[in-house]
């Protein structure tokens, strides 16, 4: 077990070092000039110089790499030994091109609403999703299976940009039943919180579901014509015991997978959500940084979301070992 | 994924072996034929052919084609739509406007004239648009589905007959790949990518942002098919028809393109299939972030992004878009689900 996840823990540290050295040498190397961008229109080239050099960006693409991987760790100082030079604490991810603000307290103000967002719509998701995946299974051909079957085929198909739109029309514009969504911290007010976040988690719960519904009806309906589970209901186990103690156990596992991945990938922005709705997460700060090809939050949000990609994957093969006894074996 | 027709493997019974006297019928056939399926004609079946038939009997499959293709063609006729209608994608029609640029009359300036309305703001016609913006996404996504599949598909069979090295190599990339935030980077990295060829004053023409879409797309998508296509390799290569292949004599090419792609198309298709309605939301949730095709080609993701703004007072500019997505995805949806089914016969749904 040990050796599990010593192996997996290194696989995901590698996997992270490649996704930065592409991301970094992309975003930094590929524009015409950084500096030029974040100078602005009307600017002679000695501010273009300044610029460059108190960002650092004169140097060779391979040492702005080096300095910012340290800067993440343990800190750095921009521009050492000019009039520019400034001290960047770890984990230090650079300035804001637009108004020099640090990367580090824009991720601050942004994660929290996206992870709300995410939580609260997973729960949601899961909850439905799968309950009404595993009846419809055990249901099978009845008009209930047939209705879910329904919802959830429509419900895959739709956009969340449509689905959302078509909810704040009809839930806060045509019948003003609810205010427009809003961000409090959760530490602050609770009921504001979960209040102003409720249309983003039905609009991401109800679509989700619909996949996860599929998902878990199918698995369901595989496995309980698996033999063991005839087996254990000719040993004469009660229905209710199969279904929770030995088909759920199998059915559920492929969901973890799935639900894991999905979670750790919306964690790194649900900027359609966002857009929709006006919440300033990390979807929608990067979708602002892209147009201002404001590159220091564009790196660190694209590898922040890497990181949560690859930290969900490490959990999601835990998990596995916990759920599934077989894994441990390899 | 060889499927044959279950009568036509069947030897039949009362056949001679050529010496004269009748063979019994085996006992260890697959299936036993009654003796009434003998009577009947005989009719060999490629798998092809099979899934073929099942895909006919299916009556969502029917709706669904027939609906992708009516909105197929709409899209392909578009500027012939614009001669009939005597107006272009991009007119506006200012003077239908009132003073706050909201289309005139009701329903979002629904008439006779301009049947599904005017966009509100600059007074374009929306059936146009819709009409226009059709053809973008299908391109795209079309586009896309097929170079993510060829990347897929040869990457797949390489690692798969590889072995060695190169298999860990190509399966450590596979990863990696997955590993990244596809549609944040899609999103991040075409601006970036634009501003390298394009200085901020140069007009971008369309047809770059359109290609440098496909481009990531494919980039980042062939992940699935290349590692369906490995798995199904794998099982492949040890059978008895390749070794036979390569005791003719054939070389690592015949083997591949010859022998062991022809044995898993079907997987392939219905990939290929699923990616299309995958691709039309993609594209679209970038246009809707601003980062799609460009001004002035139409685009379906654009139009609901822009209809953000007048979601309260003209619902009607958001539905159509939505809608057109909303139908097309459900129809590839729903056609690649009984695609599978058909070239599937194990499957339950």
């Amino acid at each position: 077990m040990v050796r599990f996840i010593t192996r997996r823990v290194l696989v995901g540290v590698a996997t992270i070092i490649a996704i930065s050295i592409i991301v970094f040498g992309l975003f930094f190397a590929v524009p015409s000039s950084p500096a030029k961008v974040m100078c602005g229109k009307n600017c002679d080239p000695a501010s273009i110089a300044a610029v460059e050099t108190r960002l650092g960006l004169r140097e060779p693409i391979v040492e702005q790499y080096t300095s910012f991987m340290k800067g993440v760790f343990v800190g750095r100082t921009y521009a050492p030994g000019t009039a520019f030079e400034r001290q960047c604490d770890a984990p230090c991810l650079g300035y804001s091109f637009r108004n020099d603000e640090p990367v580090t307290a824009i991720l601050k103000r942004t994660v929290p609403v996206t992870i709300s967002i995410v939580v609260g719509a997973a729960i949601l998701w899961l909850l439905i999703g799968v309950s009404l995946g595993m009846i419809s299974a055990l249901r099978r051909g009845t008009l209930f299976d047939k209705i879910a079957i329904g919802i959830s085929l429509t419900g895959a198909s739709m956009q969340v940009f449509f689905f959302g739109l078509i909810l704040l029309y009809g839930l806060v514009y045509a019948t003003g039943w609810l205010d427009f969504p809003s961000y409090t911290p959760f530490t602050e007010n609770p009921l504001k919180w979960a209040q102003g976040l409720i249309l983003p988690w039905v609009t991401l719960g109800f679509l989700n579901s619909a996949i996860y519904a599929r998902l878990s009806r199918a698995q369901m309906l595989e496995t309980l014509s698996e033999d063991y589970v005839r087996t254990a209901r000719a040993k004469g186990l009660p229905l209710g015991r199969v279904y929770t103690k030995h088909a759920l156990r199998a059915a559920i596992t492929p969901i973890v997978t799935i639900a894991g991945l999905d979670i750790g990938a919306s964690l790194g922005g649900t900027f359609i959500t966002e857009t929709i709705f006006g919440l300033r997460g990390l979807g929608k700060e990067t979708v602002e940084a892209v147009n201002f090809l404001n590159l220091p939050i564009v790196v660190a949000t694209v590898l922040l979301a890497a990181v949560f990609i690859v930290v969900a994957n490490l959990i999601v093969d835990l998990l596995y070992a916990v759920i599934d006894p077989r894994v441990r074996l390899s | 994924m060889r499927k044959t027709d279950s009568a036509s493997d069947v030897p039949a019974a009362g056949a001679t072996d050529g010496l004269g006297g009748t063979v019994a019928l085996e006992v260890n056939s697959p299936v036993d034929a009654p003796i009434e399926a003998q009577k009947k004609e005989f009719v060999g079946r490629s798998p092809g052919q099979l899934a073929w038939l099942r895909l006919k009997r299916d009556r969502t499959a029917a709706i669904s084609a027939i609906t992708l293709v009516i909105l197929g063609v709409i899209a392909l006729l578009a500027p012939v739509i614009g001669k009939l209608r005597g107006m272009s994608a991009t007119q506006p029609f200012t003077d239908k406007l009132n003073d706050y640029a909201m289309p005139l009359g009701y329903a979002g300036g629904m008439n006779s004239t301009h049947w599904l309305g005017l966009e509100p703001g600059n007074g374009r016609d929306i059936l146009m648009q819709l009409v226009y913006g059709m053809r973008t996404s299908l391109l795209i996504a079309f586009a896309s589905a097929i170079v993510a599949s060829t990347i897929g598909v040869l990457i797949g069979v390489l690692a798969g007959y590889a072995r060695g090295w190169l298999d860990s190599a190509i399966n450590w990339v596979i990863d990696l790949t997955l590993a990244f935030p596809f549609l944040i980077f899609a999103l991040a990295v075409i601006p970036i990518v634009e501003d390298r060829f394009f200085g901020a004053r140069d007009a971008i023409p369309a047809s770059f942002r359109v290609g440098l879409i496909i481009a990531t797309f494919g980039m980042f998508s062939w992940t699935y098919t290349a590692r369906l296509v490995r798995g199904q390799v794998i099982a492949l290569r040890e059978r008895e028809f390749v070794e036979a292949a390569r005791a003719a004599g054939a070389g690592t090419q015949h083997i591949l393109f010859r022998q062991l792609l022809p044995n898993i198309w079907a997987p392939i298709l219905v990939t290929l299939s699923l990616n299309v309605p995958a691709f039309i939301t993609t594209e679209a949730a970038l246009a809707f972030v601003n980062i799609g095709v460009i001004e002035p080609t139409p685009d379906l993701g654009r139009m609901i992004f822009n209809s953000i703004a007048f979601v309260a007072s003209d619902p009607w500019y958001t539905l159509w878009p939505g809608m057109t997505i909303f139908i097309l995805v459900l129809a590839f949806n729903l056609l690649g689900d009984s695609l599978r089914d058909a070239l599937d016969p194990k499957s339950t749904r």
